[in-house]
């Protein structure tokens, strides 16, 4: 009957939104008056999911699962739903947790809800709120099967310890060659930098900032934060700067603690992308740019000299503050 | 290679999202619809190989007869044919079941759907084809070539990207990337016309459970106004997002 989470993690060590899943969990299970499983795949010490709330984990050590393979992860997640007889699976909205999920609500007949935000609004009928219009509204969906699958939208819920400690058994699915149609050949990831998906902050910059020599300002601002860089959709496809930092819509979609725009007008396409960060700062040289509409804090002047003296100060300010 | 590329009817970005009948229905009026972006770079890959491989291109709308223009519009885009499965797309399985018994009859080869439809962001439909039909799946994509029966492909990771290498047949959740936003088609006068001469075949539903269902729609609360700070006075943004808002 127990919540089974899946709780990601990468390089051996979990990821911060596993704790964010099985904080939430904890809340769902209490509601529900049982207990919270976690899977775990190739993790030696589990121990640190018992401080979020996780009564019990089921670990995998399996050499095949060295690399993610949305399918045989799929598989697995089935097996210990099954193994638990869990009514709920709770699964994040990290790239491969997405990729996964519909896997797994197909192979346990279960209705699936995705981006949700907050804690079921009822158990029975058992209705949770989602994002849904590029954020522009909240559906409220009901989900009538025996099994559910949550997803749950990224920073929407926060982490929150609770006194516990976690019973780990070794778990041992089996795991079929047809899960693995799909072979990763290679893997590039951008090292010594915070990645969009990861960041708590995001220092973004439009194409108010001229031409991609003045990207110094940005990176410099985000190294004092810890932030990732990223910009708007004009400026990549001017090619001055990555696809992979395109942020709105069509880019990357980002739910950060803090997003700060730089010389971005904040056009409706960019901010369906980014609306669901908590905080909003703009920083722009005209008072009429409709990002002024959405941001909770806003600077009307140039960037130019505003950037440098911001990141000197927070410079100060980090420097007091550790 | 047969390809089929399913659409979604999505209101276009700029429109205003309204609900109507007691928030329980997305509001209609005035609203103007386009093919949702994520599918329509996949439209525009999939035109891609017909061109260069030979391939057709089949596109595919579960939705009532008000979704029309838009198959058209993919028809004059350059699609070969178009279906219709006549049938309100209530969630995502009702959707994913449809498409999964196109796909069985119609014996496609690749499959490119959307990684997500702009109106209910559901992000569900493409693995859930795969689910129902056990074919391999790659989501996220944001590259695809094919070889005979070999696919090479790119996926977007958190923090890079990945190669892989399957086989067909495919389902695949695409994304910007498949093409680029220049290398979209606007459709000219020739294909509009052509457009009305291509097959557009309508097909009644297969019966498929209902596992969930939207029973309300909430805005969210208006926001307050912008906290404006002078440019000269940056201790005080500091000073606001350490004390008060508490991000720093």
């Amino acid at each position: 009957m127990s919540i089974l989470i899946y709780a990601e993690s990468a390089e051996g060590k979990f990821k911060k939104v596993a704790f964010e899943l099985a904080s939430y969990a904890k809340k769902v299970a209490e509601s529900l008056g049982t207990t919270v499983t976690a899977l775990t795949v190739n993790i030696s010490d589990v121990s640190e999911l018992g401080k979020y709330g996780v009564d019990k984990v089921l670990k995998v050590n399996n050499d095949k699962l060295a690399g993610f393979t949305a399918k045989a992860y799929a598989d697995v997640i089935k097996q210990a739903a099954e193994k638990e007889g869990t009514k709920v699976v709770l699964l994040s909205s990290t790239t491969d947790s997405i990729y996964l999920s519909s896997l797994v609500a197909v192979a346990l007949n279960a209705g699936f809800a995705s981006n949700v935000v907050g804690l079921p609004l009822s158990t029975s009928p058992f209705q949770v709120k989602r994002n849904a219009f590029s954020n522009k509204a909240f559906n409220i969906t009901q989900i009538d099967t025996d099994v559910k699958v949550l997803g749950l939208a990224k920073n929407s819920y926060g982490i929150f310890e609770s006194a516990g400690a976690a019973a780990a058994e070794d778990f041992n699915p089996s795991i079929g060659d047809n899960d693995f149609g799909v072979k990763v050949e290679s893997v590039e990831k951008v090292t010594g930098k915070v990645s969009i998906a990861d960041a708590d902050i995001v220092v973004s910059g439009g194409r108010g900032l001229k031409g991609p020599e003045n990207w110094g300002l940005v990176e410099n601002l985000a190294e004092v934060l810890g932030a990732a860089t990223a910009c708007s959709k004009p400026v990549s496809d001017l090619g001055w700067r990555p696809h992979s930092e395109h942020v709105g819509q069509t880019g990357k979609p980002v739910a950060t603690n803090l997003y700060i725009a730089i010389g971005i007008s904040g056009a409706i396409q960019h901010i369906a992308g980014i609306n669901s960060s908590k905080v909003k700062v703009v920083i722009n040289n005209d008072p009429e740019a409709p990002f002024f509409k959405v941001a909770d804090y806003g600077i009307v002047g140039d960037a130019f000299e505003i950037v440098p003296q911001l990141t000197e100060k927070l410079k100060a300010f980090k420097a007091q503050h550790s | 290679m047969k390809i089929l590329v399913c659409i979604s009817h999505v209101p276009d970005t700029t429109s205003k999202i309204n609900f109507s009948n007691g928030d329980s229905e997305f509001d209609t009026n005035g609203v103007q619809y386009v093919i949702n972006p994520n599918d329509e770079f996949g439209l525009t890959r999939a035109i891609w190989f017909q061109e260069q491989q030979g391939a057709t291109v089949t596109v595919v709308n579960v939705g009532g007869p008000d979704t029309e223009p838009t198959l058209r519009k993919a028809l004059a885009i350059g699609a070969n044919e178009a279906i219709r499965v006549n049938a309100n797309p209530t969630d995502g399985f009702f959707v994913a079941k449809q498409l999964a018994e196109v796909i069985k009859n119609g014996g496609y080869d690749l499959v490119i759907a959307g990684k997500e439809s702009l109106d209910y962001n559901g992000g569900m439909v493409p693995g859930m084809i795969a689910g129902i039909l056990g074919s391999n799946f790659l989501n996220s994509c944001t590259s695809v070539t094919v070889d005979g029966n070999n696919v090479k492909a790119v996926r977007e990771i958190d923090g890079g990207k990945e190669t892989v290498s399957t086989t067909l047949p495919l389902i695949i959740g695409g994304q910007k990337g498949l093409v680029e936003e220049k290398d979209l088609r606007i459709p000219n006068m020739r294909g509009i016309m052509t457009a009305r001469t291509k097959a557009l075949t309508i097909l009644e539903p297969v019966d498929a459970p209902v596992n969930t269902k939207a029973v309300k729609f909430e805005k969210p609360a208006p926001k307050s106004a912008v906290k404006l700070v002078s440019a000269d006075n940056l201790d005080e943004l500091i000073n606001l997002l350490h004390n008060e808002a508490k991000v720093i």
